[in-house]
């Protein structure tokens, strides 16, 4: 087994728009990335499951092979910046990605 | 095509963000053709569009914008700034014009300056959303009339021929109100009949200008190199480079798809692109296409003032009290619910736990049960008017300091106030409205383009 944060150099998050978050996982090495992505190892389930949100919140799981990276995004729950909103930016809303896990 | 290779610098990711001075000369000792810059981003919230306010401070943007213009002048070579101010609407457009004059009378340089604005008049868009001609983005709802009329100010994203018309005009310096970032980069390439393919992805990197090095930074010059074919990016300062890795990741940040990037009129189609790492920390970017779509369509920008905003900050360290924060929270929010019922007042009450989940709330891995030693309480009121966003912090501040909580044995107080007075008045608070896009005829009909003689010779 593996954690992400040995894997990856980057994860992070950040408004792609007012309305969604898009999140990033830049992994360290194509070696890693083609693992993870053969095993499919990111999955809307994992991500809905890990965020305590419903699967039709996260966007479709993109494969980026140019920069050996995956990502998604994340419907907010309350739009950049408006009453109740806890991250204009949406940039502190990656941690819970730090506690994957891969076993590869 | 006049020129076989275009060189556009870019001094700062965001104007007032700052740059080596060595960097930006190493980049005119470039004799590059343009210097553009993009000035703002939706990034900072609603307020900024809603409210007119800059989000830049003024003596960083008139520090950034000095050295730009008076080097512009000596090389005779076009400026370009969009989305002035921040949010790129009329009073952040007049903003950065007034910067503008002032340096120009202070540096004693002319120039004409075009300044194109990108505020859209309701009754526009509401003749729009008639014909039929807006369209939400994916899952979000569709516009109203009611949505229009209660929005504060709407702008819209301009493409590449508004600035064109401008620069056609033959204006040294255009200062444009809100675009698309790459617009500000790839209009003048596109005018001179560049790819706008490899025109706009490039737009897209130099716009946050050293961003896509490594190591990356918002407040370094870049240069891109535009050829017919492809285009070259390379750093002005040795401690960065462009690598093929560091350029392919930046095409993540901040896009839904790293692949299709849409924009005004079309998307960029990034699917085939390939990065070549050159000598001296360059990268060569090929494969870039510019893909029009059937509608012409552009995005619609707006904000709406939602109330006036009252906080209290305060922290607690009893162990006690933490254990039972949340139904604690409860019990006062049902406390000040009964209250304002009594008194008809209507607002919104946050109350954030730094410390447990003021980050992330409901999507905390953890849930409620970590349990800290401390947490930081940030009250947090909307309503409809400052005096009633006061009143209910008020009273919701002192419900929490003295409420009697089951097993208390603290009981002189439950809150630790760092500041006297303990309440901070906000000022109005905003949210997105629009966030739309609309079908066009004509662009350049919609943003309105004024020329200046700009001569700061003259008194």
């Amino acid at each position: 087994m593996k954690k992400i944060t040995e894997i990856a150099k980057v994860i992070r998050s950040k408004n792609c728009s007012p309305f969604d978050l898009t999140l990033d996982i830049i992994l360290k090495n194509r070696q890693y990335y083609e693992k993870l992505k053969e095993q499919n190892a990111i999955t809307r389930d994992l991500i809905a499951g890990l965020y305590r949100l419903p699967v039709e919140k996260i966007g479709k799981i993109i494969w980026y092979d140019p920069a050996c990276a995956v990502k998604f995004s994340i419907r907010r729950k309350i739009s950049s910046g408006a009453p109740g909103d806890t991250d204009v930016y949406g940039a502190q809303q990656h941690a819970p990605l730090l506690a994957l896990e891969f076993d590869i | 095509m006049k020129k076989d290779i275009l060189k556009i610098l870019s001094p700062t990711a965001i104007l007032g963000y700052g740059y080596p001075i060595e960097s930006f000369m190493a980049g005119m000792a470039e004799k590059p053709d343009i210097i553009a810059v993009d000035a703002g981003s939706v990034d900072p919230g609603p307020y900024y569009l809603g409210s007119g306010k800059p989000f830049t401070d003024r003596i960083g943007v008139k520090r950034d914008l000095r050295c730009m213009l008076k080097e512009a002048c000596l090389a005779k070579i076009p400026v370009v700034i969009g989305t002035a101010g921040g949010s790129g609407a009329k009073p952040h457009v007049e903003w950065c014009r007034e910067i503008i004059m002032e340096i120009a009378r202070e540096e004693k340089i002319a120039f004409r300056m075009g300044i194109v604005y990108a505020d859209i008049e309701k009754d526009f868009v509401i003749e729009s959303i008639k014909q039929g001609r807006t369209e939400a983005l994916d899952g979000l709802p569709e516009l109203t009339e009611k949505t229009v009329m209660e929005t504060k100010r709407i702008v819209a994203q301009m493409g590449v021929s508004p600035i064109i018309r401008a620069l056609e005009k033959g204006c040294d310096v255009v200062l444009a109100g809100r675009a698309y970032d790459p617009s500000v980069f790839a209009a003048f390439p596109i005018m001179l009949g560049f790819d706008p393919g490899l025109a706009i992805h490039l737009g897209k990197i130099l716009e946050c200008a050293a961003i896509a090095a490594d190591p990356g930074s918002g407040s370094d010059a870049v240069l891109g190199i535009l050829k017919k074919d492809s285009f070259i990016l390379k750093t002005l300062n040795k401690k960065r480079k462009f690598t093929a890795l560091s350029t392919a990741a930046h095409t993540l940040y901040e896009k839904t798809d790293p692949c299709r990037l849409p924009g005004p009129g079309g998307m960029i189609d990034l699917s085939n692109v390939t990065f070549t790492e050159l000598p001296d920390g360059m990268v060569e970017v090929r494969g870039s296409r510019f893909v029009k779509s059937e509608k012409n369509m552009i995005k619609l920008e707006g904000s709406r003032c939602v109330g006036f905003r009252t906080v209290s900050f305060a922290g607690t360290r009893d162990p006690v009290m933490i254990s039972k924060i949340e139904s604690i929270v409860n019990d006062v929010r049902k406390q000040v619910d009964n209250l304002l019922k009594a008194e008809k007042t209507k607002a919104e009450l946050n109350v954030h736990l730094y410390g447990k989940n003021g980050v992330m709330g409901s999507w905390e891995p953890g849930g409620d049960e970590f349990v800290p030693r401390e947490i930081a309480i940030l009250i947090e009121v909307v309503a409809p008017t400052q005096e009633e966003a006061n009143t209910v912090c008020s009273i919701t501040r002192s419900s929490m300091l003295h409420y009697g909580y089951e097993g208390r044995i603290s009981t002189a107080g439950n809150l630790a106030f760092p500041f006297s007075p303990s309440d901070l008045q906000a000022g109005e608070v905003y949210e997105f409205s629009i966030y739309h896009l609309v079908e066009i005829e004509n662009e350049s009909d919609l943003f309105r383009c004024e020329i200046l003689e700009v001569n700061g010779e003259e008194k």
